[in-house]
């Protein structure tokens, strides 16, 4: 069982009595936007589940809905219709503040704050109330997870490479113990050793905490390198949902077929 | 004592001093020559009207005249700060309406009830002038303090959402925004303060010795200006970055991306 947010598991809501791991559903999601002033479905009647523990990759055209997924899935984004279960539980039933807790972020920019690297991970827990002096122990634990063990906890977020930046933005996400880790294009903007070292970082925190994960990437071969299983959108719309290896060996579709082959942009 | 009262013929000669500043803007090709003469002509028609108006109240004096004027006064510097913002908001007009309404109000409340226990509280000699210069500068920190919040949180939008996905509720993933937006508003009060007397004698101190006024006591009025000026910024800038809060975000914490807009 897990302490979240130091609060005894009795008094949560159900949903957060948390014995294990995460489930996260998608149910007949679609959500409009308003582009150049004309309503779009950026998504359409979007269903997939995602088990416990698996890595799901996601995967398509730019602009085919992909990171909406995610931002949907932490509700910086609500849903136009359809639901996202978390355990079984409407997301949108769900404090978003504890919500986020527990579905951590990380972005395609690490976006860290203009502050220490200690400060940057000490924000979530801090924010929770938990006292920064008591995280020492936690901080170093997880720099050594992104693999950044020699790194001064005290140093300046901005004087890092952009890949260091990424790995303490992953570390600042674990900080929250989160249960679901949603990542939308981690590896877009590294070089492609770094990008490398953080899809092993990825496998890592899978096999070590059992997150379950959603990687968005538009590169085929970062997918393959961390998905189980793999879950193909185009313009909105789910076009397959398979066993990683399944589809890279076959797929179903002939926009499955196109993607694999590199036709569709 | 008495001072010299200015004729219109002597104020004439005044004008020789747009004259002076047009030669500038030709000699130079600025192109500003217009907008002086327009301006002039504005000023004259604006002051001479305001000037009746005032003539009216002052000789009337009845409470609710005196309160008409004071709320055309402030729709006038809720409608300027709107104005001011370099992008619309839904909502932006209650949020700069309240915030300004309530620094002025309580600013001037203190310094007319309180301070100079102004009997009858109405007196627009006292009224009008400091309501005036109170709603003046709420209005610029109001204005001030909008822009930058919505600027800065364009910009740092990223950081924004990185720490609402920590789970930061809007006001704490804006925190250091809303800090940088109340200082912008603050400092320019903070630094007439540090400069007053040394570089200028500002107009209502000046206005006040011309009259007659011993100096020393004009500079207490002064001084009293000054001060609140500063609470009144500083009340109607935190006013507007906390309603502003529900401007940029749902009740769910949700960033409203279509409200930034683009830089």
């Amino acid at each position: 069982m897990r302490v979240v947010l130091g609060v005894p598991d009795l008094f949560l809501p159900k949903a957060w009595r948390c014995e294990g791991l995460a489930k996260i559903e998608f149910l007949n999601v679609t959500k409009t936007r308003s582009i150049d002033g004309e309503m779009r479905s950026v998504l359409d009647d979007v269903s997939v589940a995602v088990e416990e523990g698996t890595i799901l990759a996601i995967g398509g055209p730019s602009g085919a809905g992909k990171s909406t997924m995610l931002r949907l899935a932490n509700r910086l984004e609500s849903a136009t219709s359809g639901r996202v279960l978390l355990d079984g539980v409407d997301i949108s039933t769900i404090d978003p503040v504890r919500l986020r807790r527990k579905v951590g972020m990380v972005f395609q920019l690490p976006s860290l704050f203009p502050l220490t690297i200690q400060e940057n991970l000490t924000y979530g827990p801090e924010l929770r109330g938990v006292e920064p002096s008591s995280l020492h122990d936690k901080v170093r634990e997880m720099l050594d997870m992104v693999d950044l063990p020699d790194l001064s906890p005290g140093r300046q977020a901005g004087e890092l490479s952009v890949g260091q930046q990424q790995r303490v933005a992953i570390a600042r996400t674990l900080m929250n113990e989160p249960e679901v880790l949603l990542m939308d294009e981690p590896t877009s903007a590294l070089d492609p050793a770094t990008a490398k070292s953080i899809l092993e970082l990825v496998c890592d925190i899978r096999s070590r905490y059992g997150i379950t994960v959603l990687f968005v990437s538009h590169s085929l071969e970062h997918s393959r390198l961390v998905g189980d299983r793999f879950l193909l959108i185009v313009d909105g719309k789910v076009v397959e949902e398979s066993d990683i290896e399944a589809f890279f060996r076959g797929p179903q579709t002939e926009l499955g077929r196109k993607f694999l082959a590199g036709e569709l942009k | 004592m008495e001072y010299i009262s200015l004729s219109y013929a002597s104020l004439g000669i005044a004008v020789l001093f747009i004259v002076s500043a047009m030669v500038v803007s030709c000699r130079y090709s600025l192109g500003l020559e217009r907008d002086l003469a327009v301006g002039a002509v504005r000023a004259f028609v604006q002051l001479t009207a305001i000037g009746y108006v005032l003539q009216l109240l002052f000789v009337s004096a009845r409470w609710y005249y005196v309160v008409i004027m004071l709320i055309i006064m402030l729709a006038a510097a809720i409608k300027n700060a709107v104005a001011r913002q370099s992008a619309k908001l839904k909502g932006m007009f209650t949020t700069l309406g309240i915030s300004i309404f309530v620094g002025s109000a309580l600013t001037t409340a203190v310094v007319i009830g309180i301070i100079l226990r102004v009997r009858p509280w109405y007196s627009p000699r006292y009224l009008i002038p400091l309501a005036g210069s109170i709603l003046g500068n709420s209005m610029t920190g109001a204005a001030l303090a909008l822009n930058r919040l919505r600027s800065d949180i364009t910009h740092r939008k990223p950081e924004v959402e990185a720490a609402l996905a920590l789970g930061a509720t809007s006001r704490q993933a804006i925190m250091p925004m809303i800090r940088d937006a109340l200082k912008s508003a603050m400092l320019p009060s903070i630094s007439s303060l540090m400069v007053v007397g040394i570089v200028h004698l500002p107009g209502m101190m000046a206005g006040q010795i011309i009259a007659g006024a011993f100096p020393v006591d004009a500079v207490k009025y002064q001084l009293m200006v000054v001060y609140m000026i500063a609470a009144a910024v500083a009340i109607t800038s935190m006013m507007v970055v906390y309603l502003a809060t529900n401007l940029f975000f749902t009740p769910d914490h949700m960033l409203k991306t279509e409200a930034l807009g683009s830089t």
